[in-house]
């Protein structure tokens, strides 16, 4: 019933499409990042990118409806396996587990008002803009009952951990043309491609979007160790074997030669 | 100051890493276990990946160990062919391990298993060091410090064939014994992650019968093979050494070696023992609450790839 439900909802927004384009070209977004790329480098601490753009258009402002704008920035997005504890025999133990397909390892989500008020229902079920619609997890709930249970815990988790963040009123518009917002970045931030969505909406629904990416990317030292250790493991684990020893004799060297004095 | 691993891909302080080094390092000179069993737990609390953690660590052992062996070695308190005999069941006892902890692997639960290892090993070592330790200290007091408890039985140990000297330790007993203890400590290491010398520092006192100056020395030196044995496999089948982390314990850890070894020559051998006893029963205690208290998140995250 509820995938009937979804496909109807999909095939609604399929037929809205060209009227939504045809409001693209009304008002587009022209973007500017402080960066585009972030060097994780031995001393990486976190990053803050800089997010801001102007709405070009060929219309006079619509005066109906307020232009607000969101900012979503998403991490690579590989499955993550979630399991549950109970109690078994006195122990807390695994008892089931649930495959979620998709979950950023980043997300983060800034918006110019309420996140209610600048994206409706329907808009956000389309482009999987709250962090709650950027998880997937479709086969899961087919075979396990709560499976939002899980979906939830990885959301809580990751948001605990700073890795998932709604922002509501970051984004700062002016005169409904220009807009700015920052986007604070971790220390913990996982390599890929960090895709970068931008949504124009008017009464909840898009008028325009935008994308982009940031690249994030370790380098130097970091990018040297890394490759060595996936293309050279042998030689990789060799080289720590040897560090090893060598710190071993040298701090037992050191202290002898300390003692002897 | 603040860093971040490259294979961990984490940002982590600094000094809070060689903190940890050194202080697990003392621990690692004083008792000759390698310290994984402290140090492993303390990494998983500070965010570093479960995998990245028990590989690294392996390779942080080989450092505090070799930098421990080498003040043995200068004291004269190892027994280089006891060590070998104990290495080569070793490594067969690792071999099995892996292949048992994969069997483990495709039937689920295997952090449970771990867990629940390091609970009945810890508990019983521990339990058993601290009481004998308890009695040998009451009878030195009585017999006014003096005359200690005859060296060894002749049982079961000393009717087997195969019989070898072990100068340095003054046994002459059968190398069965020291092989099946070599076997299983590794089956346990294997398992369990970590380098065994908790395990093995009993065994070689109260089944092999060695006197405890010598079972230090001896337990670094074998554990040096067996956990460079394991880095070398989890750094090219997993991929999970990371040097970074590894240099930056292994710098506290060899220093807090030395300084280790050379607590351990003031104390005396129940002292020592007593000691150890009751921080292998704290681990042990830590381990065995986090099964049996609801944990306050009840789900966790792990890679769709792994177990």
């Amino acid at each position: 019933m509820r995938k009937l439900l979804l496909s109807a909802l999909t095939a609604a927004a399929l037929a809205l499409l060209p009227q939504s384009a045809a409001q693209a070209a009304k008002e587009e977004v022209v973007l500017g990042l402080s960066q585009d790329r972030v060097a994780i480098t031995a001393t990486f601490d976190g990053s803050e990118i800089l997010i801001f753009g102007a709405v070009k258009r060929e219309a006079p402002i619509p005066t109906d409806e307020p232009l607000e704008v969101i900012v979503a920035v998403s991490g690579p997005a590989p499955s993550v396996m979630v399991r549950r504890k109970e109690k078994k025999l006195g122990i807390w133990v695994n008892v089931d587990s649930v495959l979620v397909d998709s979950a950023p390892a980043f997300y983060a989500v800034a918006t110019s008002a309420p996140f209610a008020q600048v994206l409706n229902d329907t808009e956000d079920l389309r482009y999987r803009v709250s962090i709650r619609r950027a998880i997937r997890s479709v086969g899961a709930a087919m075979h396990i009952r709560g499976a939002q249970a899980f979906a939830d815990a990885v959301m809580r988790i990751r948001e605990r951990n700073g890795l998932y963040s709604l922002r509501e009123n970051t984004v700062a518009v002016d005169q409904q043309t220009l807009f700015r917002t920052a986007i604070e970045m971790p220390a913990d931030l996982t390599e890929g491609d960090y895709q970068t969505r931008i949504f124009l909406t008017r009464g909840g629904e898009v008028v325009s979007s935008y994308e982009t990416t940031i690249d994030v990317r370790k380098v130097g030292l970091e990018r040297f160790l890394f490759s060595l250790s996936r293309e050279q493991p042998f030689l990789y684990g060799l080289m720590s074997l040897a560090i090893a020893i060598a710190a071993g004799w040298g701090a037992s060297a050191a202290f002898s030669l300390l003692r002897n004095r | 100051m603040q860093i971040y691993l490259p294979i961990a891909e984490v940002s982590v302080n600094a000094f809070l890493l060689l903190g940890l080094g050194g202080m697990v390092g003392v621990l690692s000179g004083m008792f000759g276990v390698g310290g994984g069993f402290l140090m492993t737990p303390l990494l998983f609390f500070i965010g570093i990946p479960p995998a990245v953690a028990v590989a690294t660590e392996a390779n942080q052992i080989v450092a505090s160990s070799f930098s421990g062996v080498l003040a043995h070695f200068r004291r004269r308190t190892v027994d280089i062919k006891m060590g070998l005999v104990l290495q080569a069941g070793g490594l067969m006892g690792a071999a099995l391990g892996v292949v048992v902890f994969n069997y483990l692997k495709a039937l689920g639960q295997v952090d449970l298993l771990v867990k629940l290892c390091y609970v009945v090993f810890l508990g019983v070592v521990g339990g058993l060091m601290f009481i004998e330790s308890l009695n040998a200290i009451r009878k030195s007091k009585k017999a006014g410090g003096a005359a200690p408890a005859p060296r060894r039985q002749r049982g079961w140990v000393h009717a087997l064939p195969f019989k070898m000297r072990f100068r340095t330790s003054g046994l002459y007993i059968s190398v069965i014994p020291p092989v099946l203890v070599g076997v299983c400590v590794g089956i346990l290491a294997a398992i369990m992650g970590v380098g065994g010398g908790f395990i093995m520092v009993p065994a070689m006192i109260y089944i092999l019968g060695m006197p405890t100056k010598v079972v230090v020395g001896t337990s670094l030196f074998q554990i040096i093979l067996v956990t460079g044995f394991t880095t070398m496999l989890h750094a090219t089948t997993n991929y999970t050494v990371d040097i970074v982390l590894a240099v930056l314990l292994l710098v506290g850890g060899v220093i807090g070696a030395q300084i280790g070894t050379r607590i351990g020559v003031y104390l005396k051998a129940e002292q020592l023992r007593i000691l150890l006893a009751l921080m292998v029963i704290a681990v042990c205690a830590k381990l065995g609450l986090d099964l049996l208290l609801q944990p306050a998140e009840l789900f966790s995250l792990g890679d769709a790839g792994g177990h």
